[in-house]
C-alpha cells in the first residue's frame, strides 16, 4: 500500500493522473455548450430577457396610449407602399400604436409567462410526485387519484375553462389578469410533473444507497431533498425547459381568444387578436407578432432538445 | 464484559400475498464490545434481514419484527421511537453495505456523502466535516485523500468504494459495525485488502463488527465467534477455532465441503450441498435442514432439536441437531471423512499401506 500511495503522490507531482475534474453538471454544461442550436437559442433568449428588461429605453413610443393624430395600420418601411409612415418602422396598429414599442412591452409578459408558471408547476409536482412516490400506500394512491383527474381533462380545454370563469371575479384583474393566467397554467400543468417525479422516485428509492443514508440515520425529508431529488433532476430540467414554451404559448393562445392578459396591456397573442380582423388589408400586424412567438418557442425546443442530450448523453433521439 | 447488543428471540415476518415469510426465527445471541461475530449462511437464509431488524431498517410493510428484544447498550431498539432509532443509526451502529456501486449516491460528492453522518451526529459544520472526511479516507487507504475527496463515485474502484463505505461507517465511531457481505461485489484480491483492512481497524478501535457473509473462508481470519444460520434459525454456534475444528452440524460440514480448496486433487469436484433452502411461508415440520440433510432418521423429520449443547465440544458449542446431540447416530463420526478432507484421505491411505503389504486403495 506503501509504494502505490507513494506511485501516486508522485504522479500527482509530476502532473501525470491528473485530468481536469469536472462535475457532473459541469461535464452537462459542456456539452451543452457544443450544440450550436442551443447556444442559439440561449443567445435568442437572452436577448429576448434584455429587451424586457429593458423594455422602457428600447421602445420608441408608449405602448399603449393612442397617439394625437393617429396613422392607424400603416405597413412596414420595408414594402414600400403608400401606407408607410418613416416614424413607426413596422407600422401601426388599428389605433395608431407604434409594433415595434408593443412587441417589446410584449416580450415582458411571454418572459414572466413562460417562467414563474413553470417555477409553480414544478414547485407543486415535484412536492407531490416526491412524496406520493417517496412513501408511497395511502397517500400515494390519494394523490395519485387526484393527478389522474386532473389529467383527464383536456389540457387547453382546462385552461380555457379556469382562466374563462374567474376572469370577471377580482383576482382575474390583478396585474391584468397576468395572475390569473399563472395560476392556470400551474393548475394544469403540474400534474405531468408529478406523475414523472413519482416514477423516477419510485425506482430511486430502491436504489441501495437510499439504504445506506437510513442506515446513517437521514430523516425522510433529508433522503427526499439530498438524494433523491438531485438524481432525478436531468429529467426534471428538461421538461421544464419543454414547459416554458408550452406556457407562453398558452398565453398567446389565451389571449388570442380574447381571454388572456386585459387589454391595453400589450402580449403578443393579443397583438394577433387585434390585427386578426384587418389581416387581409394589413397582415403585418398579425405577422410580427406572430415571428416573434415563432422565434421564441423555437429557441426554448432548440435549448430543450440541447439539454436533453446533454444530461442524458445515452439517450439518442 | 457486559454484552454490547443483546437480541432475544427475534422474529422478523414478511407479510406477502402468497403467505408469511419468517425470514428470521427465534434468533438470540449476544455481541460484546470489540468482539467480532461472524454469520454465515446459504443465501436466503436471513442472515442480512437479521442485519436490518437490528437497525429497524425492515421495509415496513411489508416487513414486521414479530418478536423479541434488540438491547443495545442496555436500551432495546424494538421499544424506542423513530427519532431515537435515527440517532443509533450511523452514530453507535453503523452498516458497510454489500455492493459499493450501488450503495454510493452517483450524483453526489464522496465528501458529501462522509460528511452527511458527521453533520447529522457530531453536530460538525463543513469545514470540520471535509478535514475529517480526509482524516477518514487516509485512514481507509486512499491514496491522495485531499485531492479525491471531491470526486465522484463513478472515478472510484470497485475497490475504493468500499472503502468509502467503510469510512462513512466509522465516521462517527460507532460501537458496533454490520459488515453485509462486504467483500461479495470485490475481486479475490481485493477481498482479502478489504478485510485486512477491517481486521487492524477492529483492532485499532474496538469497534465490534457483526460479518455477514455466506463464505467461510473470509469469517476464519476475521471473527472470534461465528454462528451458522440456515431457514431463519441459528443453526450451530461456536467460536471460530472449534467450529473449524470440531463442527457438529451436517449443514455446516456441507457448508465446509464445498469450500474450494487449493490442496485438493486437480479432478476432485467441488461437493454443493444438494437442494435449496427450504420455502419460508411452509418450513418442513421438523429439523429445517431435514429435506436435503444425508444422515437423517425419522426424529428429524417429526420434530426440530433445539439448540443445545454437544458433548465433546468446547462449553459454548451449540448445534441443531438430532444426530450429534447425546444419544444421536452421529456422535462419533469423524466430519472430516465425512466432507472428503484430503488429508484425511491420506491419512486412511497410509494407514491402510502399513497394515497390509499391498494397498488395495485405487489411486487418485
Amino acid at each position: 500500500m506503501a509504494t502505490a500511495s507513494t506511485t501516486q503522490e508522485r504522479a500527482a507531482e509530476l502532473n501525470v493522473l491528473s485530468r481536469k475534474q469536472r462535475s457532473l453538471w459541469g461535464d452537462a454544461l459542456y456539452r451543452l455548450m457544443r450544440n450550436k442550436a442551443a447556444v442559439g437559442g440561449l443567445i435568442v433568449i437572452a436577448s429576448a430577457f434584455l429587451v424586457a428588461i429593458f423594455a422602457p429605453v428600447l421602445a420608441p413610443y408608449d405602448p399603449i396610449a393612442i397617439p394625437l393624430n393617429p396613422s392607424t395600420q400603416m405597413e412596414p418601411l420595408w414594402t414600400g407602399s403608400k401606407y408607410t409612415d418613416p416614424r413607426y418602422l413596422l407600422g401601426t396598429d388599428f389605433l395608431g400604436r407604434d409594433i415595434i414599442s408593443r412587441l417589446i412591452f410584449a416580450s415582458r409578459i411571454s418572459m414572466v409567462v413562460g417562467f414563474i408558471p413553470t417555477f409553480i408547476v414544478f414547485g407543486l409536482g415535484v412536492s407531490i410526485g416526491m412524496s406520493a412516490g417517496f412513501f408511497g400506500g395511502w397517500l400515494d394512491q390519494l394523490l395519485m387519484r387526484f393527478t389522474d383527474i386532473i389529467y383527464a381533462f383536456p389540457d387547453f380545454l382546462f385552461l380555457l375553462i379556469i382562466v374563462a370563469s374567474f376572469r370577471a371575479s377580482g383576482f382575474g384583474k390583478v396585474l391584468d389578469g397576468l395572475m390569473l393566467i399563472f395560476v392556470a397554467i400551474a393548475i394544469v400543468g403540474w400534474v405531468g410533473v408529478a406523475r414523472l417525479t413519482r416514477g423516477q422516485v419510485l425506482a430511486l428509492k430502491e436504489r441501495e444507497f437510499v439504504e445506506a443514508a437510513r442506515s446513517v440515520g437521514a430523516t425522510s425529508g433529508r433522503i427526499m431533498a439530498k438524494h433523491l431529488l438531485p438524481n432525478a433532476l436531468a429529467p426534471l430540467i428538461v421538461t421544464a425547459a419543454f414547459a416554458v414554451p408550452s406556457a407562453i404559448l398558452g398565453e398567446a393562445t389565451l389571449s388570442f381568444l380574447g381571454v388572456g392578459i386585459i387589454p391595453p396591456t400589450p402580449s403578443w397573442g393579443q397583438m394577433i387578436n387585434e390585427g386578426f380582423p384587418l389581416f387581409s388589408s394589413n397582415p403585418w400586424a398579425v405577422l410580427m407578432p406572430a415571428i416573434c412567438i415563432s422565434v421564441v418557442m423555437l429557441a426554448f425546443t432548440f435549448v430543450g432538445d440541447g439539454l436533453r442530450d446533454a444530461l442524458d448523453p445515452r439517450m439518442k433521439t | 464484559m457486559a454484552d454490547l447488543l443483546e437480541v432475544t428471540d427475534l422474529h422478523t415476518q414478511f407479510f406477502t400475498r402468497d403467505g408469511v415469510v419468517r425470514a428470521v426465527d427465534g434468533v438470540t445471541f449476544q455481541v460484546a464490545a470489540g468482539e467480532t461475530l461472524g454469520i454465515v449462511g446459504e443465501s436466503g437464509c436471513g442472515k442480512s434481514v437479521t442485519a436490518l431488524s437490528l437497525m429497524r431498517l425492515i421495509p415496513q410493510p411489508p416487513g414486521k419484527i414479530v418478536k423479541g428484544s434488540i438491547m443495545f447498550d442496555g436500551q432495546d431498539i424494538l421499544k424506542m421511537d423513530d427519532d431515537d432509532v435515527r440517532g443509533i443509526r450511523g452514530n453507535n451502529i453503523a452498516m458497510i453495505f454489500q455492493d459499493p456501486m450501488t450503495s454510493l449516491n452517483p450524483v453526489l460528492t464522496i465528501s458529501r456523502q462522509i460528511s452527511e453522518a458527521l453533520e447529522l451526529h457530531m453536530k460538525m459544520d463543513k469545514s470540520e466535516a471535509r478535514k475529517r472526511t480526509i482524516e477518514l479516507l487516509e485512514l481507509v487507504n486512499i491514496p491522495s485523500a485531499k485531492k479525491r475527496v471531491d470526486d465522484y463515485p463513478h472515478q472510484f474502484s470497485g475497490g475504493m468504494r468500499q472503502r468509502v463505505m467503510i469510512a462513512m461507517a466509522l465516521s462517527c465511531n460507532p460501537k458496533l459495525i454490520l459488515a453485509d457481505e462486504p467483500t461479495t461485489a470485490l475481486d479475490v484480491t481485493i477481498q482479502a485488502q478489504i478485510l485486512d483492512l477491517l481486521k487492524n481497524l477492529a483492532r485499532e478501535f474496538r469497534t465490534a463488527f457483526i460479518l455477514i457473509t455466506h463464505d467461510l473462508g473470509v469469517v476464519a481470519g476475521m471473527t472470534q465467534r461465528i454462528n451458522v444460520m440456515y431457514a431463519g434459525r441459528i443453526v450451530e454456534k461456536a467460536d471460530t477455532v472449534e467450529l473449524f475444528a470440531n463442527p457438529k452440524m451436517p449443514y455446516t460440514w456441507g457448508l465446509l465441503r464445498s469450500i474450494p480448496r487449493l490442496d485438493e486433487s486437480r479432478k476432485a469436484k467441488l461437493v454443493p450441498i444438494e437442494g435449496l433452502p427450504p420455502d419460508l411461508i411452509a418450513p418442513p415440520p421438523g429439523c429445517k435442514f431435514e429435506p436435503r440433510c444425508q444422515y437423517r432418521h425419522d426424529v428429524c423429520h417429526e420434530k426440530e432439536p433445539d439448540l443445545k449443547h454437544i458433548p465433546n465440544s468446547k462449553p459454548d458449542h451449540e448445534a441443531r441437531c438430532w444426530g450429534t446431540q447425546e444419544g444421536g447416530w452421529l456422535v462419533d463420526t469423524d466430519w472430516r471423512r465425512e466432507i472428503g478432507d484430503t488429508r484425511v484421505i491420506e491419512e486412511i491411505k497410509q494407514e491402510t499401506a502399513s497394515v497390509t503389504a499391498t494397498p488395495e486403495t485405487p489411486g487418485e
